[in-house]
């Protein structure tokens, strides 16, 4: 099978499973129309439409000032929604791009932190253990290298079995090697526990390693809505990936 | 000549870098055992100016070139320090001090922490009690002191109620900055958890303000000796304050430089305790840890 075939037949699956949600009415998370301004300047999101499927990984790229930031915020209910409809599963977590452990509480705590139940603990371990920190169980954050807060992080935001996973660059405050195995912990979590995600990310690598869908905001709007239906694990070498590469960049203004 | 080799590598390895000291160590491994103990007078190095001074004020003292009754030698404030001991001067008057203190602090940290956490914890809080504390804390506390014996005679009360006025306000303020400087961040961290408004000040805002408010309590502790030595020196019936003034009128300067003595050693080992404390509350930092350590 030609790479091309390969690709038009992935995009149509793709394409077929993001109506089948639709029309199930089996749709994670609905933005409708949702706008947002600051004061009287243009707006930060103009009238944003977008779905996200149960167990669907979104890719949301964009540059500074594109309105990432406040749709996440919007979507984690940190910012209000002052016009248009937001719909989101009940239990929402959200990964940030500093790890936002308490420094005073242990590593388990941090994770069960606002959990209720005696067994926290034992519940912590078995999530320390999936992103590969159980030895760090009782270690106190400020003692932890990037890498193993932010797993620390992804334990905190796991242990509530979300519907809704939202991830604002959490790698990218990370040096490339740490990166590349968090990227790869990452899709591991999730083929695993199939919640619908959304990274929020600069990087157009990391999107097309990890979603199936990219999304490119620019100016509270979405010019590119991209499926990358290929197969995984992703390798840069695969002509299609690199052909989507280029398609992103260009929408995000970087020409080759 | 080893044993000056020795010497002139000590003496580098203090004052310079790590490279230094690894070549005192091997010439150490290489010498005898009698350097191990010039290592160790090494460390009482800093001790040796303070006795010399003690060494040279007692010499001062005996070859009359500084009168005995303008300064007492050291000598003679040990013996008057050993008698007043003796004869439960000191023990009484100390009780009486560190109760006036310890009952002023304690006033000052319920206060102190009640009003830190009303006006840090709520707008209205903040505009109802900050403003007011921070045009008083500008007044000197002791200029007080003529209108609390007014208004509260000179009986206990005045003295507490000057110790707790004075210690209130650092509490406070290191109280209400460590409360509001808070990182945002962890806040809104903790709003995506859904924690409620109490969980939050629980699990957030007081422990992250613990910090400043240890930095508070031990500005406390300075100004309520510092209150209290100017509670007892007015119109104090006893109190090391009042056991200095009576001295005065007798001329007796050891007994004077006793009572400093014991404010000195008070502040000292209040010091101490909050250090303790710091170390024991604050062992999530690295900082802490490696102190106890």
């Amino acid at each position: 099978m030609s790479a091309a075939l390969k690709r038009v037949q992935g995009e149509l699956a793709a394409a077929s499973v993001h109506a089948a949600s639709h029309e199930d009415g089996n749709v994670a998370v609905i933005v409708e129309g949702l706008t947002r301004r600051f004061g009287d300047g243009p707006a930060v999101l103009d009238r944003l439409d977008l779905a996200i499927a149960p167990g669907e990984f979104v890719a949301l790229l964009g540059h500074s000032g594109s309105g990432k930031s406040t749709l996440l915020r919007t979507l984690a209910g940190i910012d209000p929604v002052v016009e248009g409809a937001v719909s989101r599963p009940r239990e929402v977590s959200v990964v940030f791009q500093e790890h936002r452990l308490l420094p005073w509480k242990r590593v388990w705590e941090n994770v069960v932190l606002g959990q209720e139940g005696k067994d926290g603990r034992d519940r912590a371990a078995a999530i320390l253990e999936e992103v590969g920190l159980a030895h760090r169980i009782d270690a106190w954050p400020l003692t932890l290298s990037g890498g193993e807060a932010q797993r620390a992080a992804l334990a905190r935001a796991l242990v509530r079995e979300p519907g809704f996973l939202l991830l604002d660059e959490p790698f990218a405050a990370l040096d490339a090697l740490t990166r590349l195995k968090m990227q790869g912990l990452v899709g591991e979590l999730w083929k695993r526990r199939r919640c619908a995600v959304l990274l929020v990310t600069h990087d157009v690598d990391e999107a097309l390693l990890l979603a199936d869908r990219a999304v490119v905001l620019e100016r509270g709007r979405i010019r590119v809505d991209m499926p990358v239906a290929l197969e995984r694990p992703r390798k840069h070498v695969d002509p299609v990936f690199e052909d989507k590469r280029e398609t992103l960049l260009k929408s995000l203004g970087v020409s080759l | 000549m080893h044993y000056r080799r020795a010497l002139n590598v000590e003496i580098g390895a203090r004052n310079m870098s790590e490279t230094l000291i690894s070549i005192a160590s091997r010439g150490r491994s290489q010498g005898a055992s009698g350097r191990i103990t010039l290592r160790e007078l090494g460390r009482f190095r800093r001790y040796l100016s303070p006795l010399l001074l003690v060494a040279v004020w007692q010499a001062a003292c005996a070859s009359g070139f500084v009168s005995t009754r303008l300064v007492a030698s050291p000598w003679q404030i040990a013996q008057t320090a050993a008698s007043l001991i003796a004869d439960g001067t000191l023990t009484s008057n100390l009780g009486v001090s560190l109760l006036r203190a310890g009952a002023g602090f304690s006033i000052a940290a319920v206060v102190g922490v009640t009003l830190a956490l009303f006006s840090g914890l709520s707008r209205v809080g903040e505009d109802l009690v900050d403003a007011p504390l921070q045009i008083m804390r500008t007044l000197p506390a002791l200029a007080l002191v003529p209108l609390f014996i007014l208004w509260f005679g000179i009986g206990e009360t005045p003295k507490v109620l000057l110790v707790a006025l004075g210690a209130t306000f650092p509490i406070y303020l290191n109280l209400h900055k460590g409360v509001r400087s808070i990182d945002p961040k962890l806040l809104e961290m903790t709003r995506t958890l859904g924690l409620s408004r109490l969980d939050t000040i629980r699990n957030v805002i007081l422990p992250g303000a613990l910090p400043d408010l240890l930095i508070g309590v031990r500005y406390a502790v300075g100004v309520s000796w510092l209150m209290l030595v100017v509670a007892e020196q007015v119109n104090a019936e006893s109190g090391i304050g009042h056991m200095m003034m009576d001295a005065e009128d007798f001329l007796r300067t050891d007994i004077i430089m006793v009572g400093l003595l014991v404010y000195g050693v008070l502040g000292l080992l209040s010091d101490q305790i909050v250090r303790f404390l710091e170390a024991k509350l604050l062992v999530w930092r690295p900082l802490a840890r490696g102190a106890t350590r």
